[in-house]
């Protein structure tokens, strides 16, 4: 996947066998879902050496889950486009929501997981205390744009900034040029990270979108260097300058 | 000392952190950003350790036990990571450790565009809400955003956890 994954948890005495089991889980998911590996499932499903009827439940849940966005984003979000099988525009978010599913069953309250620049946070980050998690800043990789103070809540963010990244407009067969980034949030990992890819492709566009749909809500950098979010967002956002800098 | 000691120890400090990065090709593989109870760097098995928390506003109280410093021929103190480099720029993490525990990971240095400045255009977006875009060095837990690329964040981590074996 190339994806660097985070798990901080800060419940005091969780078994080290649940953090054990979520790392084995994370493998797993790259030996299903890993494009850069050829012999994973997804690689091989792409090359019709499997159909679907012989895949994984966890691969057909994943395909499953990509063509309900591919459709409600009328193509924007597409998995198939450019010839190859990359469904990895979910699968980061859901293997992240999976693994929280483990934790939370053994006995995790508060904890945040970062996929690849998604995030999903549980509970407080210490008592009285939300999570802050910060928006990066487009052209400055250690400052951030803003901030959302959350509970439980899945954030998502695709931007032109990560240049490793290729995400083209199956409508138009170019990089999308219309937003700099678009970060969504809801409680779903699964969706918001679908859901963010699908609204970057569309652009400003894509804030009306996400604003159409129930429980998730968005914010983009334009490239005139503004921010523009959905209300849903509103009551995420700190106040800039909040705490020591 | 049991590794299952190790995790509550670290828990009740500042929580814990484990990163890992699945490579691109060969193959991928975990590395641990924690000193292994081993002093191979490439052991399989992460060893969980205290991640860097940020202190909260003042209003919750630092934690009352001292953890137990870990012995893992980890010194402490400030720690910057080598610049390590892809075809797309560059990443260098500083790492702050103490008492053998990483309590505070910092990316020092990512060579990316310079920041333009910013410029003002109007558009009627009604159910819309916009302001100039903010550039703040904010006190976060985590951040959502294609932030860097992962396989130069876990060399310039690994790099400045060696430096801290010295």
């Amino acid at each position: 996947m190339g994806t660097v994954v985070t798990l901080d948890v800060r419940d005091p005495g969780l078994p080290k066998a649940a953090i054990d089991a979520a790392i084995a889980w994370f493998h797993e998911v790259d030996a299903r879902f890993s494009t850069f590996r050829d012999d994973s499932e997804i690689s091989r499903l792409g090359r019709a050496e499997l159909d679907v009827g012989e895949c994984s439940t966890d691969v057909r849940e994943v395909l499953g889950l990509c063509a309900e966005v591919e459709r409600r984003s009328q193509g924007s979000f597409d998995i198939r486009y450019g010839g190859r099988l990359d469904p990895s525009g979910l699968v980061k978010g859901w293997s992240a929501e999976r693994a929280a599913e483990m934790l939370v069953a053994a006995g995790a309250r508060d904890f945040f997981i970062g996929a690849g620049g998604d995030v999903l946070t549980r509970g407080r980050a210490a008592p009285g205390r939300c999570w802050r998690v910060g928006i990066r800043h487009p052209e400055d990789a250690v400052r951030m744009a803003a901030v959302l103070e959350t509970g439980s809540l899945a954030v998502a963010t695709s931007g032109a900034y990560e240049r490793g990244q290729h995400i083209l407009d199956p409508r138009t067969r170019r990089a999308p040029d219309g937003v700099l980034s678009m970060t969504v949030a809801g409680p779903s990992l699964s969706y918001a990270d679908a859901f963010a890819t699908a609204a970057f492709v569309m652009g400003e566009e894509g804030l009306d979108w996400v604003a159409g749909i129930d429980g998730y809500a968005a914010l983009a950098i334009t490239r005139d260097h503004r921010m523009v979010w959905t209300a849903g967002m509103d009551a995420l956002l700190a106040g800039p300058g909040r705490g020591p800098a | 000392m049991p590794i299952r000691a190790a995790v509550a120890l670290a828990a009740t400090a500042v929580g814990l952190i484990l990163l890992f990065s699945f490579r691109t090709p060969p193959a991928s593989s975990i590395t641990a950003v924690a000193p292994p109870a081993a002093s191979s760097t490439s052991s399989p098995t992460p060893t969980p350790t205290s991640s860097g928390a940020p202190p909260s506003g003042g209003a919750s109280p630092t934690p009352t036990a001292t953890p137990t410093p870990v012995a893992n021929g980890l010194k402490s103190g400030s720690f910057t990571g080598q610049d390590a480099a892809n075809q797309y720029g560059s990443v260098q993490v500083q790492l702050v450790i103490s008492a053998g525990r990483i309590t505070g990971v910092t990316v020092v240095q990512s060579s990316e565009n310079d920041p333009q400045s910013a410029t003002i255009s109007s558009r009627a977006f009604p159910v819309l809400r916009s302001e100039v875009l903010q550039s703040q060095s904010a006190q976060i837990d985590a951040v959502s955003g294609a932030t860097y690329t992962s396989q130069s964040y876990a060399e310039s981590v690994q790099s400045a956890l060696d430096m801290a074996r010295g």
